[in-house]
């Protein structure tokens, strides 16, 4: 094959890839719409939009058709500019940030077997955080361009929250990365493969604090102070209307999705089937493997169609539970104050999690001096801390510590009213 | 205190648990989104049962000759508190009275039933029925041929002996 032609190939398969992970996002976008209605339906006793074809689903498409066509509104003191850069600010980072999760064991093709991820970038989760720190922007924007205050305020809140939660996303990740031994997604993949353990197990509160720092980030309840109906009509996008708005909602279920998806490929070993070492594949030294003999040679990986095609539905149904998750709490808990949500963010998550990194990375040098290779054992000791520090944080700081109350600060020990004359019979 | 108040005694600080509550409600919901209770009624689809005694619009009962049974004695617009009945009677060669022109006003009618409570020879009543959508206003004002033409279930009138319809 010349260079041309590998060339050549690399972009067409670029183009293949980009075009099918686009359409799956906006299919999937569309379905986790008819699904969050049907699901809160469902916790609420009631059936949800069913009139729409058989089960509702054609909901998406008529929420679109009507999208499309209803009457956009322009506020006459907006930022006309700004107004209209918003959405789209807000829509780019969350469809871009898909690039990097690989989705699928490499596909054999004709010329050589294609890796399974749009853009396998060498910063990979770095490029993860840049991206969801920009989303903030069309937030802002459109909250500050809108020229109302209530959207606003709900602008400003996303700002806050979402650089008050990046703190602990990115030290969730840390942990992680340490692990892992590299940045990209495709190696973290990889390397819980390599354990045999997904890293939910040997990093469990790194799980708790992504999955936390994750709903803060996507602006999902108990965390959508930028939302916030009862308190800012709908925040930042009060003033928009139609296929505007609607950008907006594509945007925060892109991010579920996406959030989802990173849970997966981060925690729960991506595209692996459990229990099952056919799939285990990487690159090394310019072919496909799946592990080393005993003498240390590599041995070559035969990827097929069946293998990216098992791959695809583990890592589609490990996405799908964590979307079903992310509904499922918002249709539990209520919203935090906002006093509560950067007391969380600032106060608890961020001291937790710094203590975390250097509890993991202890334990990983500890691990490294009794020379234990990484693998099974390796993985089952770092469950046994993590466990202990996920349990302790657990028992010790959730004890009216996470979510305080307004009262339980600042409040003098037992200090009472003198009692009524008639005390005994007031009390119940 | 005059009515019994429920003091929601706050918990201790300290001993609340964030963690705990969340898993409670989260069960909950669960058990709600795996086995949701039925009730809604998919309406179209399936009909709510109307109570015996429910009053909707109305229907005149007609002879097997196909006459009303109205003998236009003006009964009814009398009673009617919402002045929503339009009766103009009329005789024929035996010198039986029928209406000429018997419309209600289903706008203005407040359905409290005193129409069919009043009428001497059981001919206007008040029906078990509420699908009454039209495309126009003026379709709201029923003439005799359209009371006359409706066919479903009366209502009920109230039985001082039985008063709760048992």
């Amino acid at each position: 094959m010349s260079r041309l032609d590998s060339g050549t190939w690399f972009l067409v398969a670029g183009v293949a890839k980009v075009l099918f992970v686009f359409t799956v996002i906006m299919v999937a976008v569309a379905y986790m719409t008819l699904a969050e209605r049907r699901v809160s339906a469902f916790i609420q006793d009631r059936l949800g939009p069913n009139r729409v074809g058989r089960f509702g689903w054609l909901q998406p498409i008529a929420d679109g058709v009507k999208n499309i066509l209803k009457e956009e509104t322009m506020p006459g003191t907006a930022s006309r500019f700004y107004f209209l850069l918003g959405p789209a600010l807000a829509i780019t980072p969350a469809l871009a940030t898909f690039a990097v999760i690989p989705f699928a064991a490499p596909l054999p093709t004709p010329v050589g077997a294609v890796d399974m991820i749009v853009a396998d970038v060498p910063v990979g989760v770095l490029y993860v955080l840049a991206l969801s720190s920009l989303a903030v922007y069309g937030v802002v924007l459109a909250g500050w361009a809108s020229n109302n205050k209530y959207a606003f305020l709900g602008g400003l809140r996303a700002s806050a929250q979402m650089i008050s939660y990046e703190v602990a996303l990115g030290l969730s990740l840390i942990a992680v990365l340490l692990l892992a031994g590299n940045v990209t997604l495709t190696e973290v993949v990889h390397q819980q493969q390599q354990m045999g353990l997904w890293f939910f197990l040997p990093l469990s509160l790194a799980f708790v604090f992504f999955v936390v720092s994750a709903f803060a980030e996507t602006n999902r309840l108990p965390f959508d102070m930028p939302e916030a109906e009862s308190e800012l009509v709908t925040g930042y996008h009060t003033e928009y209307s139609a296929m505007k708005f609607s950008m907006f909602f594509i945007a925060e279920y892109a991010h579920v999705l996406t959030a989802s998806a990173l849970m997966a490929t981060l925690f729960f070993g991506g595209w692996d089937v459990p229990l099952w070492k056919g799939d285990d594949m990487f690159w090394h030294d310019g072919a496909w493997i799946r592990g080393f003999d005993a003498a240390g040679a590599p041995i070559a990986a035969e990827p097929s169609v069946w293998i990216t095609l098992a791959t695809l539905a583990s890592f589609a149904a490990k996405t799908a539970f964590f979307v079903l998750l992310f509904i499922w709490v918002r249709w539990t808990l209520p919203r935090f104050r906002y006093d509560q949500v950067m007391h969380l963010g600032w106060k608890v998550m961020l001291p937790a999690a710094l203590g975390y990194v250097v509890l993991t990375a202890g334990t990983m040098l500890v691990l490294a001096q009794l020379e234990v290779p990484f693998g099974l054992r390796y993985g089952l000791v770092l469950t046994g801390v993590s466990g202990v520090a996920t349990l302790a944080f657990l028992f010790f700081v959730d004890r009216d510590r996470i979510i305080a109350g307004a009262h339980a600060k600042r409040r003098p020990a037992r200090r009472r009213l003198a009692p009524a004359a008639d005390a005994a019979d007031w009390r119940p | 205190m005059a009515i019994s108040v429920k003091v929601m005694r706050r918990p201790e600080p300290g001993r609340t648990s964030y963690m705990r509550a969340t898993l409670k409600g989260m069960s909950l919901t669960l058990r709600h989104l795996v086995n949701p209770q039925k009730v809604t009624l998919e309406y179209p689809e399936e009909q709510p049962s109307l109570h015996p005694r429910w009053r909707g619009t109305h229907r005149m009962e007609v002879h097997a000759d196909g006459r009303p049974k109205c003998v236009a004695c003006g009964l009814c617009p009398t009673v009617c508190p919402a002045n929503c009945i339009r009766l103009v009677g009329g005789e024929d060669d035996q010198g039986n009275r029928y209406p000429l022109v018997y419309e209600i006003d289903e706008f203005r009618c407040i359905f409290c039933g005193m129409c069919q409570e009043v009428c001497p020879v059981e001919a206007i009543h008040v029906g078990r029925h509420f699908e009454n959508a039209e495309y126009e206003r003026d379709r709201f004002v029923y003439d005799l041929d359209r009371l006359m033409d409706q066919d479903h279930a009366t209502t009920l009138l109230w039985d001082p002996s039985d008063p709760r319809s048992e």
